[in-house]
């Protein structure tokens, strides 16, 4: 499914809450779904540290595309963090270099991606994308 | 005059606005107070009516503002009973203050080998500038350790103190955890080994009287905008003898005396310690602050802040999952806590939206958080304009809180 496509579902999604409370909820629901990570793999090197939450990123490279793993200490930022794997994971790298965040300001989280937060996330779309683009041009060398 | 709650509230404009269609209940004054028309008008007036550079012009209007600006000087000499208002030098806010004690003392009195003394309960502010003045001479950081409860032990600093002390600085008030400090008792023992002592006075001005003489302090710090002034002000009292004795910190205009491009020699006290156009209207500000907070009584500020203490800590105690950090037997009104295993940032992102600004996370003392093995806890800090209804009000979000994540 293109990569929009996946947003623009959400954005509906997140359409029939008129509560913070359920939109939180919602999220809670989320971060049960994504799988944890084992304690042993939280080491430094995947930790992005945050002032407030903090989150471990992997990635993997698996037929072409590029596969997230994360975790995060916070339940809201693991929620947060399920929506990105769902728009980003097991996508090409091409397509999540170029690809333009939307739907964070459309379901109302903004304010969760303000660099003040210091909650990790935003330093983590940019490790996404830097994992994308160092996979990227591990193909075009193997190539 | 009588503690109108009411009365005060009015005076705070912003408290009367709605956040998420919900009463506006603000819990986050350590970081920052609101401010009472009367701080605001009086700066307004000045950038309307009467804003000209102090000190340097021989008109009308720089005539008028040097001696609002002075008079501001005063006002904050006679707040903490200094004797000199040359001893009351205007800086950006209290880390200013910190590192320029750090830098000028350290200038002209640290060597290697010598030892600094702070304490586990600091904020940042006053941890790095003396770390980063340990690096550039050699000398060792030592720490007087803190009880379970919050509270330094003094028998370990009575061990601290030695004659490689050359400075003890320590926070009146924490700011992550409320305790107050001894620090009366602090600076008796530092000056029996002739060691001065410097005192972060930026959670305690607000909350009932200070004396530097009687507490007998070498330099006390503070900021204008935790004292309901505005931001980007604040004072560093220092005692004339000690002050004296320092070179200047920064260097520029105002704070020279005679200039020439082989030779400079410089002002008296306390321009020597101010160079470049000071924040003269935050100093016009930061007096009305200081003169709203004399108006109200800081007596009846105590004590209306010490009832909501007392009050908010037995409401949360009501929470069985709630953890308190900072159970001090002196401490101001600041609520510290975790609930059990629920992450601080997600417990304040659903408290946010009942319209309640509280704090998470560190505030700025990771040490404090090390001390009790915690990431962050949960603070509520409270002002005499708070009332026990919206403390009521916070217990219903932690109750939701704790509903969603448990």
């Amino acid at each position: 499914m293109d990569i929009n496509l996946v947003q623009d579902q959400i954005i509906e999604e997140f359409e029939i809450f008129d509560d913070w409370m359920d939109k939180y909820n919602y999220l809670i629901d989320l971060s049960r779904s994504l799988p944890i990570i084992d304690e042993k793999y939280k080491k430094p090197e995947f930790l992005i540290e945050g002032c407030q939450s903090r989150v471990w990123l992997m990635a993997d490279m698996e037929n072409g595309t590029v596969v997230y793993t994360a975790d995060s200490d916070a339940v809201i930022t693991k929620g947060i963090i399920s929506l990105l794997i769902r728009v980003m994971s097991g996508r090409q790298p091409e397509e999540i270099i170029n690809n333009d965040l939307y739907f964070i300001d459309k379901i109302g989280l903004k304010e969760n991606l303000s660099p003040t937060r210091s909650n990790g996330l935003v330093s983590m779309i940019k490790q996404m994308k830097l994992y994308a683009l160092a996979y990227q041009a591990k193909a075009k060398k193997n190539n | 005059m009588a503690f109108d709650i009411n009365k005060i509230r009015n005076d705070f404009p912003i408290l009367k606005q709605q956040v998420y269609n919900k009463p506006f209940v603000y819990f986050d004054n350590a970081a920052t107070t609101q401010k009472p028309l009367k701080v605001i008008e009086r700066m307004n007036k000045v950038y309307r009516e009467t804003n000209s550079n102090i000190h340097r012009g021989v008109h009308y209007l720089s005539d008028i503002t040097t001696r609002d600006f002075e008079h501001a000087r005063e006002t904050i000499r006679s707040f903490i009973n200094a004797k000199h208002d040359h001893e009351i030098i205007f800086t950006p806010g209290t880390t200013s203050g910190i590192n320029l004690v750090a830098f000028s003392f350290g200038e002209k009195f640290v060597s290697e080998g010598d030892e600094i003394l702070i304490s586990a309960l600091e904020h940042h502010a006053n941890i790095v500038p003396w770390q980063m003045l340990c690096k550039r001479k050699g000398a060792k950081l030592r720490v007087i350790p803190m009880n379970d409860d919050g509270e330094l032990i003094l028998d370990e600093y009575e061990k601290l103190l030695s004659s490689r002390t050359r400075i003890v600085a320590v926070t009146h008030v924490a700011n992550s955890i409320g305790t107050v400090n001894p620090v009366k008792h602090i600076i008796k023992s530092a000056h029996r080994l002739g060691v001065p002592v410097l005192v972060d006075g930026a959670q305690a001005v607000q909350h009932g009287r200070v004396d530097v003489q009687e507490l007998g302090a070498d330099f006390y710090v503070f900021s204008g905008h935790k004292m309901y002034g505005p931001t980007g002000i604040g004072a560093l009292y220092g005692r004339e003898e000690i002050l004296e004795e320092l070179p200047p910190y920064q260097t520029g205009g105002e704070m020279v005396d005679q200039v020439t491009f082989e030779e400079t020699t410089f002002n008296r006290l306390p321009f020597k310690f101010e160079a470049g156009t000071p924040n003269y209207i935050g100093a016009i500000g930061m007096a009305a602050a200081v003169e709203y907070l004399q108006e109200t009584g800081l007596e009846e500020v105590a004590v209306h802040e010490k009832d909501l203490l007392d009050y908010g800590t037995g409401r949360l105690s009501e929470f069985e999952e709630l953890v308190f950090f900072g159970r001090a037997k002196e401490k101001i009104s600041v609520l510290s806590f975790v609930l059990e295993d629920i992450h601080p940032y997600d417990a304040g992102m659903v408290i946010d939206k009942y319209g309640i600004a509280v704090r998470t996370g560190t505030h700025c003392a990771q040490p404090v958080m090390d001390r009790f093995g915690i990431r962050g806890t949960i603070r509520a800090s409270l002002a005499f304009y708070n009332t026990r209804e919206e403390i009521d009000r916070l217990c219903q979000a932690i109750r939701k809180v704790i509903q969603m994540f448990k």
